[in-house]
């Protein structure tokens, strides 16, 4: 016999108990919690948030957009900064930058010795201080934002959505997703928080609200 | 650790009581351990009274592992579907052995000799890590603490902090004795700074992620409607293992699975803040099968009963199998925070490995853990799924003495105290004469009102606890004096 049918023989035999009609649906789930802990100020909650994490939060117009880019690459000094297909040519500062491109896509070693990852994101979650990546247009690759030392966000205000029920109930699960909250961290020596271990040590995030939207 | 001939893996450590006297003697864990758990109980208390519906949460989160479990045949053959129909491959294992194999036989497939692990309670619980390495593969550990873990040649003390009981002392040591024979060595002048020790482990492992081909997780949850496993995590080691590796296997306890994808907005409210008080971790990832061009374009989900379905078949034990892992149990546990994880002798320590080890192995097999509770409670009320664990602990009691009863194991000293304690209660003069005896014996033993230490097979009460010295005269004889006598 495969284990499988063992496995699902054992599973059938020990809910003995429960009635053969039984449908899901009738073991209730009573969901009411809130959908939301945002109150009105869904982007101003969002860079606070992101900021308790440690990382640090910017929040531009759209034409000052390049501009906030350009700082925060030259306040970490990247100069080697991978930009994934799709991310907005308007967001791209102009100058002498050192643009790498996923096309053909990068191998390990020159993904090392990329300076910093520029990105977009899916959704952005205002309660929790997360971004969530999905690998769309803009984001490209997993390891794009993983193996190098910087990752800079740019998200904008219209992504932001309150809380973390929203965020899921906007997502595809087919594509690979990555919630990121602050920088990597651990806390496995004497449970005192140290950031940057295996991914970014550094995250900025750049939030752009158009006029009137916002602030 | 070594695997029985039932193919479960069973530490082989003393029985609880033993290894909880010998945890309590040193007193540098103890003070480990009472920082660590004082500081998370702190966090997660900030963390869990933020959200003013907590207690909402955590009800739809215990009613919606309580609706998998009911018809967990159903959601794994649908988690199967959607899984393979992404692209992966799924297999079932019925016990330890069979899931070791599996996993061996699939990383030889790949040629391939090393491999590097998140953080995985399940590979633990099967003792993975020694398999392979009996095959000739080396499982690199990557989660910061289960790296100190290895190189010490320890075992992990804590759910989610398995270096728990080691300070930042003790694995600089550990660093600079052992990281050279795995790989990059530690730098000569390592200090004991938490920002130097972090490091030190970041370069150390750096090399392991980018030329690593095959990696092994665990899985906190798996949706049943699209086949997306999720892996919560903080250091990026996870994300590292899940992206770059060509190869990717993932070793999941059946009770992961969670009915849709939707739910995890339950879970990913609930685990963050139980666990590290974080209102989110830095990284989850998820992933559905394989997708090309992103990831390991091989992906294998390998389905590990290990004794989980006798844990189902208990109608009162089955709702551990809700536990999401947070630990936070073990954090507000009086016991856990002075005996620590080891005493347990279990890849599950604390209140909920008390719970789950002895229904994964069999009652017989860990007949010391029911008992090492003092059932306060604690554990019930910070557990984001509210699992009962003091009313499982009880039923395990129960079990236990049943067991004893029925000659299963030798009758214990409690077994025949109660019997002889029904005796006597039943003769008021046998309880008469108990009664004197006592208050004789109690003016010999009592000191500053208790008895500390019982002679006999009465010991093993009196290990673990001061007994009441007996009244010189017992009402019985005071009334018979006082009122029938002189009245």
């Amino acid at each position: 016999m495969s284990s499988r049918r063992t496995v699902l023989g054992r599973i059938r035999a020990a809910l003995a108990d429960v009635p053969r009609d039984e449908t899901p649906d009738q073991v209730g789930v009573v969901r009411d919690y809130l959908r939301s802990h945002a109150g009105h100020d869904v982007v101003g909650l969002f860079v606070e948030r992101v900021a308790d994490y440690g990382a640090t939060v910017v929040r531009c117009a759209p034409d000052e957009a390049a501009g906030a880019v350009a700082a925060a690459l030259e306040r970490h000094g990247a100069r080697r900064v991978i930009v994934p297909e799709g991310f907005p040519a308007g967001l791209l500062p102009d100058g002498d930058w050192g643009w790498v491109r996923d096309d053909p896509p990068l191998g390990v070693t020159e993904l090392d010795a990329a300076e910093g990852t520029l990105t977009t994101a899916a959704v952005a979650i205002a309660v929790t201080g997360t971004v969530v990546l999905d690998a769309g247009p803009g984001q490209g690759r997993r390891a794009l934002t993983l193996v190098p030392d910087y990752h800079l966000c740019v998200v904008h205000a219209d992504r932001i959505v309150p809380d973390v029920p929203d965020a899921l109930g906007g997502l595809d699960p087919r594509r690979p997703l990555t919630f990121v909250s602050g920088p990597s961290a651990t806390s496995d020596i004497e449970l005192e928080r140290v950031e940057g271990v295996h991914g970014p040590r550094t995250l900025d995030v750049i939030v752009v609200e158009s006029r009137g939207a916002g602030a | 650790m070594s695997t029985g001939s039932d193919g479960r893996v069973w530490l082989g450590t003393p029985a609880f009581p033993k290894a909880a006297r010998t945890a309590l003697t040193d007193t540098q864990l103890r003070r480990n351990l009472r920082h660590a758990t004082s500081t998370i109980r702190a966090k997660r208390l900030q963390a869990v009274e933020e959200l003013t519906d907590f207690e909402a949460l955590r009800e739809a989160g215990s009613a919606l592992k309580r609706r998998t479990a009911r018809h967990l045949d159903r959601y794994l053959e649908q988690l199967e579907r959607s899984v393979t129909d992404a692209g992966g491959t799924v297999h079932w294992a019925a016990d330890a052995a069979e899931a070791n194999q599996i996993v061996t036989r699939l990383v030889r497939a790949t040629g391939e000799r090393e491999v590097v692990k998140v953080k995985s309670m399940a590979t633990q619980e099967i003792g993975l890590n020694e398999a392979l390495a009996e095959a000739g593969i080396t499982a690199y550990e990557t989660d910061l603490a289960e790296l100190i873990v290895q190189l010490g040649e320890d075992r992990p003390s804590h759910i989610l902090v398995p270096a728990i009981h080691r300070n930042r002392a003790e694995i600089r040591d550990i660093f600079q004795r052992e990281m050279g024979a795995w790989g990059r060595a530690a730098p000569r002048d390592l200090d004991d700074g938490l920002e130097s020790l972090t490091e030190a482990a970041r370069q150390h492992l750096r090399e392991k992620f980018l030329t690593a081909r095959v990696a092994v997780s665990g899985a906190n949850f798996a949706a049943a409607d699209t086949g997306t496993v999720v892996v919560v995590e903080s250091e990026g080691n996870g994300r590292m293992c899940l992206t770059l590796p060509e190869t990717l296997i993932t070793v999941m306890g059946i009770e992961k699975v969670v009915p849709r994808f939707t739910d995890l907005e339950v879970f990913l409210q609930l685990l963050p803040r139980s666990s590290t008080g974080e209102r989110m971790n830095p990284y989850t990832s998820t992933w559905t099968g394989v997708v090309a061009g992103d990831g390991p374009q091989a992906f294998h989900l390998v389905l590990l009963d290990n004794g989980r379905t006798d844990v189902l078949k208990d109608t009162v034990g089955r709702q551990a199998l809700a536990c999401i892992r947070c630990s936070a149990c073990l954090n507000v546990c009086p016991v856990y925070e002075r005996t620590g994880g080891h005493s347990y002798g279990s890849v599950y320590p604390g209140p909920i490995g008390a719970v789950l080890t002895p229904q994964l192995v069999g009652v017989g097999q860990a007949a010391s853990l029911p008992f090492a509770s003092t059932l306060c409670g604690a554990c019930y009320d910070a557990c984001p799924v509210k699992i009962n664990i003091p009313e499982v602990l009880t039923h395990l009691r129960a079990e236990v003495v049943e067991g004893g009863r029925q000659g299963l194991r030798p009758p214990t000293a409690e077994a025949v105290a109660m019997k002889a304690a029904a005796a006597v209660l039943n003769s008021p003069r046998l309880w008469r004469m108990a009664q004197r005896a006592a208050a004789v014996g109690g003016g010999v033993v009592g000191r500053g009102g208790r008895v500390r230490r019982l002679p006999g097979p009465l010991r093993g009460w009196s290990n673990a606890r001061d007994t009441a010295v007996p009244p010189r005269e017992s009402f019985r004889d005071w009334w018979r004096k006082n009122r029938e006598g002189g009245g």
